[in-house]
């Protein structure tokens, strides 16, 4: 059975576009952003807010290869299909986007997305280790305030970058608090709903309003499991999913696993856990752009060399939630996260001695019967071994 | 009590039927145009062979298990292909099955799949790609096998299917010698298993089941591609259904 307030935290899909129409026809500024390493916190500090653009849906795809590669990521075809379609109300909305140099398909996507709208580029380092790579984000974050400043007519104070790092910082704890009430075993949360939440706060126009809701949803968690009520009964496997991010529409090997009768209890990809871990420090006298800075280089994406902090963080949650195998989703063309499979393999196997699996796929329902059947085999060998111990 | 193992494949169905311990007998035939079909006609056979399905369990597998509607349970033919070849081999394996639709690779330990690896989508290193181009050549499988014994080194480049078929058609119209062309098909397989291979890594003999297993010219090149030696077992083509009657015991 469904948490309650599950229908209200998805009622925000359809409320969200409308107060963004709202908020827009008030004059409040809308920041496009399409990537975990996207400081929102300045956006907010700016008065405006951010929401997140990041395509999850198979329907834009189509008009996108009009103009980029098939042979192409489908999060980056489906994120470019929505701009130039006018499909997706939040696109619409933005009056200013923020793109980061991520992967290469998003870098050299941008390019093309750029003539559309007013568009700010930040340019990541390739690592997050050393001083010259804070040094260099720390820039970049300066730089992202000028610009807003600058189109928007406005002045952001320390004050109110602090005041945003605050907000912030509630709702990642709220997220993450949300997140880790499915180490409990067994989970009182599918693995879809919990996507499904966490997913949209990105386009949560009202922060408070989603926090409280999440707040609500923790709430009635925690009774369910003093009640014992749960999302799987306890003999379900326990899976660490990771790898690309998803969204709704683009939730079929998450959908797969639970369909088959696993319990999903941790998502460790950027639409899950990988952005709540780390919060932004508020110490009074720091630089809030310098904390900003610290944050979000620490994201463990793939783009970066080397990434070993994906690999601990996989290590940590696997352990914390008690997993029994670790998925590793991956997009068509996705060169990152796809070579880094084969080094997460040997992490899971050999380290970690769990069952590993990579599933490679796209947006489309063109294979569903396959990923079915690889989803299905794989849980029959954590079956088979959790019938043998 | 019986034991019956059904693994409906994208192009032949596979009975096992155990009688407790002892297996009794094992038959196939084509899947056709459709698994249901294929599904009704098992079980007349069964009916002949004078096993009832109220005394029997049934676990069907493969992709057309859903389609087995007496099946008492549905397993993946992953699960089922591993179980198959520890009993016919008696001991931990790597397992390649190339199949009409997917090539894979299962490692099994202690009588259980611990790791599999499935190519993707694309129909490249399949069965059904050997089929194809045995088509192109005008001759059935065992004879392109046979043929590329004889046959020179040289490859066929295009990996996708269809650009493969117009290779091979292209090579035949430059008068290469359908040996050579052979030769060159059976390597592009062997190649790409054997990079799958490498990529999910060895673990006790090297076994092949599935319909290929019956093709020893196939096996000769696999080995030597490998550089390995790749065992088999003349009822490696019923890995999956055996696997799948020992499921249910
Ligand atoms: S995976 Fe990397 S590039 Fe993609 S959204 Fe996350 S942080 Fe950004
Ligand atoms: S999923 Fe991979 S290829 Fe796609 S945008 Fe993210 S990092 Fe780039």
């Amino acid at each position: 059975m469904r948490p309650v307030i599950m229908e209200e935290v998805e009622a925000l899909r359809g409320l969200n576009s409308v107060k963004i129409k709202e908020a827009h026809e008030e004059g409040k500024k809308v920041v496009g952003m399409y990537c975990m390493f996207s400081p929102s916190e300045i956006a907010i500090a700016a008065d405006a807010i951010p929401v997140s653009l990041c395509g999850t849906t198979q329907a834009p795809i189509e008009d996108a290869e009009k103009e980029l590669p098939r042979n192409l990521c489908p999060l980056i075809k489906s994120s470019y299909g929505f701009a130039i379609t006018d499909k997706c109300p939040y696109f619409f909305f933005s009056d200013v986007l923020l793109a980061e140099t991520t992967c290469d398909g998003k870098k050299k996507m941008y390019e093309l997305m750029g003539k559309i709208k007013p568009m700010h580029l930040m340019n990541l380092p390739q690592t997050s280790e050393g001083d010259d790579a804070l040094e260099s984000w720390h820039k970049e974050m300066i730089k992202f305030k000028i610009y807003l400043e600058e189109v928007f007519g406005i002045e952001i104070t320390d004050e109110k970058l602090r005041d945003a790092i605050k907000l912030m910082n509630r709702e990642r704890s709220a997220m993450k608090r949300l997140h880790k009430l499915n180490a409990h075993k067994p989970a009182p949360l599918s693995g879809m709903d919990m996507m499904l939440a966490q997913w949209l706060k990105g386009f949560n126009v009202d922060k408070e309003y989603g926090i409280s809701l999440i707040e609500k949803l923790i709430e009635e968690l925690e009774e369910r499991i003093e009640k014992g009520i749960y999302a799987f009964d306890e003999n379900a496997p326990r899976i660490l999913l990771t790898g690309c991010p998803i969204g709704a529409g683009s939730e079929k090997v998450l959908k797969a696993l639970e369909d088959a009768g696993a319990s999903v209890v941790a998502l460790e990809n950027c639409t899950g856990y990988k952005p709540l871990d780390v919060v932004v420090d508020e110490d009074a006298e720091k630089d809030p752009l310098l904390a900003l800075a610290e944050k979000y280089l620490s994201t463990p994406c793939s783009c970066m060399t080397p990434n070993n902090g994906r690999f601990d963080l996989i290590k940590r949650l696997a352990e914390e939630y008690d997993v029994d195998g670790v998925v590793d989703l991956t997009w068509v063309a996705c060169h990152t996260y796809a070579i880094e499979s084969f080094s997460l393999k040997k992490l899971v196997q050999e380290e970690l001695g769990l069952p590993f699996i990579q599933i490679e796929t796209d947006y489309s329902d063109s294979d569903t019967g396959q990923v079915k059947t690889r989803v299905e085999a794989f849980l029959e060998t954590i079956e088979v071994s959790l019938a043998t111990v | 009590m019986h034991y019956i193992g059904i693994d409906i494949g994208s192009t032949a169905a596979k009975v096992s039927v155990f009688e407790e311990e002892r297996l009794v007998t094992n038959f196939n035939m084509p899947t056709g145009w459709s698994s249901i079909e294929a599904s009704r006609i098992i079980l007349e056979k069964l009916e002949e062979l004078k096993v009832s399905k109220e005394e029997a369990r049934i676990i069907a597998t493969g992709y057309g298990r859903v389609s087995v509607p007496y099946a008492d349970k549905t397993l993946t033919e992953i699960t089922c292909h591993g179980k198959g070849a520890y009993y016919l081999l008696g001991k931990d394996c790597t397992v390649i099955d190339i199949g009409g639709q997917d090539t894979k690779i299962i490692t099994v330990e202690n009588d259980r799949v611990t790791d599999f690896t499935m190519n993707d989508k694309c129909a490249a290193g399949t069965g059904r790609f050997l089929e194809l181009m045995a088509n192109s050549l005008a001759i059935n499988l065992p004879e392109l096998a046979e043929l590329s014994l004889k046959g020179e080194e040289i490859s066929i480049t295009s990996m996708c299917t269809v650009f493969a078929e117009s290779e091979v058609i292209s090579l035949m119209g430059k008068g290469t010698p359908r040996e050579d062309i052979a030769r060159g098909v059976i390597n592009s397989i062997t190649g790409r298993v054997s990079t799958m291979l490498y990529k999910h890594g060895v673990k006790g003999t090297i076994y092949l089941t599935g319909g290929l297993c019956e093709i020893s010219p196939f096996i000769e090149l696999l080995s030597e591609k490998l550089d390995k030696e790749v065992i088999t077992n003349p009822l490696g083509r019923y890995a999956g259904s055996i696997g799948a009657a020992l499921m249910g015991q």
